[in-house]
């Protein structure tokens, strides 16, 4: 059954692969895809079971942090029965009671303690790796930052050109990082072709 | 001519492949140190001693778009070390941000025992879907890192920003942290908040780094090829445009 699985996998990928290079192939790629995302589609469904029942194995266990489980559980099934039964998921209440009033605020809250995590970080950067690329990455970012702020002053003279300045170096970076990824995503998306990696069952 | 390039890049790039696969499995390679892993490695062993957990995140890297690569590197990971801590008392837990990637995590903990000959410690509660968008997902994943005495958490795939949360958390309980993301805010928080940052392609390095067969060494070796190529066609493409304005101004 795995030898089959694997043959099924390597054969699709082959032609959703050759398809982007020969024409008459095309519509079966774009079947083949189309297939793909409505499974994918199923897969969120089932996803959510799985998240369910991993949080009521924490209740019943009585895990640590159980009660942040059954909250979940709890408004899930009460966003459901009121999304999906009762009100319908166009309904404006329960937009404004679930997405604008927990849903944008809770999110904006984790965005404002991601800024105040990633100040914490910078600071201890230098207490936990004093090398030259520190301190460059320190100053890079902070002179960034003076540059981009608003201040009562106005803009700082000249920060237009510094700021292209000092793009044309962490462009040049940032590319030079994306051609290796772009390397990295060629070679694992060949072994899985060639079925040596097999992420989806087998030894 | 630009699709026939791309034909002829992929065509030489498996053919590279499957050749040095080959030469790979007669003679191992020596890879230079990337401390991470090695540090990764002696974690895993510690782990497996004194009974705490390793974490894997595999992010948020949907399978059907080239971000799932990075997952698809994870994964690769994942199925080794589930391998190698299949002795544990405590089994490894993956954590993803996205539904399919979270069921293949499932299905790849559950192929690690199976070929450790321990697939009755398989649970299927070790593979989690936390969240389904950036910080939900790491909202979800943070208390497994708190709560689940986790002694490494290796984060390994498609992130953005949000994972300065997680790294954090990981901070806060004095855990090892081995991270890498193909997305450069990702990288950037990597390398302020851990150790021993791995940056660019070093996300895809890790199969070759924990053993997990020639076809991974093999890569390293096919990506330092090709990185010679695209660079001798940058430098031949400048010289080319220079040639061109020289010959424009005479």
């Amino acid at each position: 059954m795995r030898v089959v699985t694997a043959a099924l996998a390597i054969a699709t990928g082959i032609i959703v692969l050759l398809g982007y290079f020969f024409p008459p192939l095309e519509p079966l790629r774009l079947t083949l895809v189309n297939w793909a995302i409505a499974i994918a589609g199923m897969a969120v469904l089932v996803g959510i079971f799985n998240l369910v029942a991993v949080q009521m194995e924490k209740i019943r266990s009585r895990q640590k942090g159980s009660v942040y489980g059954a909250v979940l559980v709890i408004s899930l099934a009460a966003t459901f029965v009121f999304g999906a039964l009762v009100w319908g998921p166009e309904n404006f209440y329960l937009r404004l009671l679930v997405v604008e009033a927990i849903i944008v605020p809770v999110e904006a809250a984790l965005m404002a303690i991601l800024a105040v995590t990633l100040i914490y970080a910078s600071i201890r950067l230098l207490r936990r790796r004093v090398d030259v690329m520190s301190v460059v990455f320190l100053a890079v970012a902070l002179l960034f930052l003076f540059l981009v702020v608003p201040t009562p002053f106005g803009p700082v003279p000249g920060d237009q050109a510094l700021l292209q300045f000092l793009g044309m170096f962490s462009r040049g970076g940032a590319r030079g990082l994306l051609i290796g990824i772009a390397l990295g995503t060629l070679l694992t998306g060949l072994r899985v072709l060639f079925g040596v990696d097999r992420p989806y069952g087998g030894n | 001519m630009i699709d026939l390039l791309a034909l002829g890049l992929l065509v030489l790039t498996a053919i590279l492949l499957l050749v040095f696969t080959f030469l790979r499995r007669k003679s191992p390679a020596s890879l230079h140190v990337i401390e991470a892993y090695e540090r990764l490695n002696r974690s895993v062993g510690l782990a497996v001693e004194n009974g705490t957990r390793l974490h894997i995140s595999l992010g948020r890297g949907n399978l059907l778009t080239a971000r799932g690569a990075s997952a698809l590197a994870g994964l690769a990971m994942l199925r080794r070390l589930a391998e190698r801590t299949s002795v544990s008392d405590r089994p490894p837990v993956a954590t993803s941000g996205d539904a399919s990637l979270a069921f293949l995590s499932q299905d790849t903990l559950q192929s690690g025992y199976r070929a450790a000959g321990a697939e009755e410690q398989y649970r299927f509660s070790t593979g989690r879907l936390t969240g389904l968008t950036p910080f939900s997902y790491a909202a979800g994943t943070v208390p497994t890192i708190h709560d689940e005495n986790v002694s490494t958490n290796i984060i390994l795939g498609d992130l953005g920003p949000e994972s300065a949360l997680l790294t954090e958390a990981s901070d806060r309980e004095d855990a090892n942290l081995i991270a890498a993301s193909d997305n450069l805010s990702a990288q950037a928080v990597f390398y302020a908040s851990s150790q021993e940052p791995l940056i660019g392609e070093e996300l895809f390095a890790a199969g070759a780094y924990i053993g997990a067969g020639a076809a991974h060494e093999a890569s390293l070796n096919v990506q330092d090829i090709l990185r010679w190529l695209v660079i001798l066609g940058i430098l031949l493409g400048a010289i080319w445009r220079i040639m061109a304005s020289l010959g424009a101004l005479i």
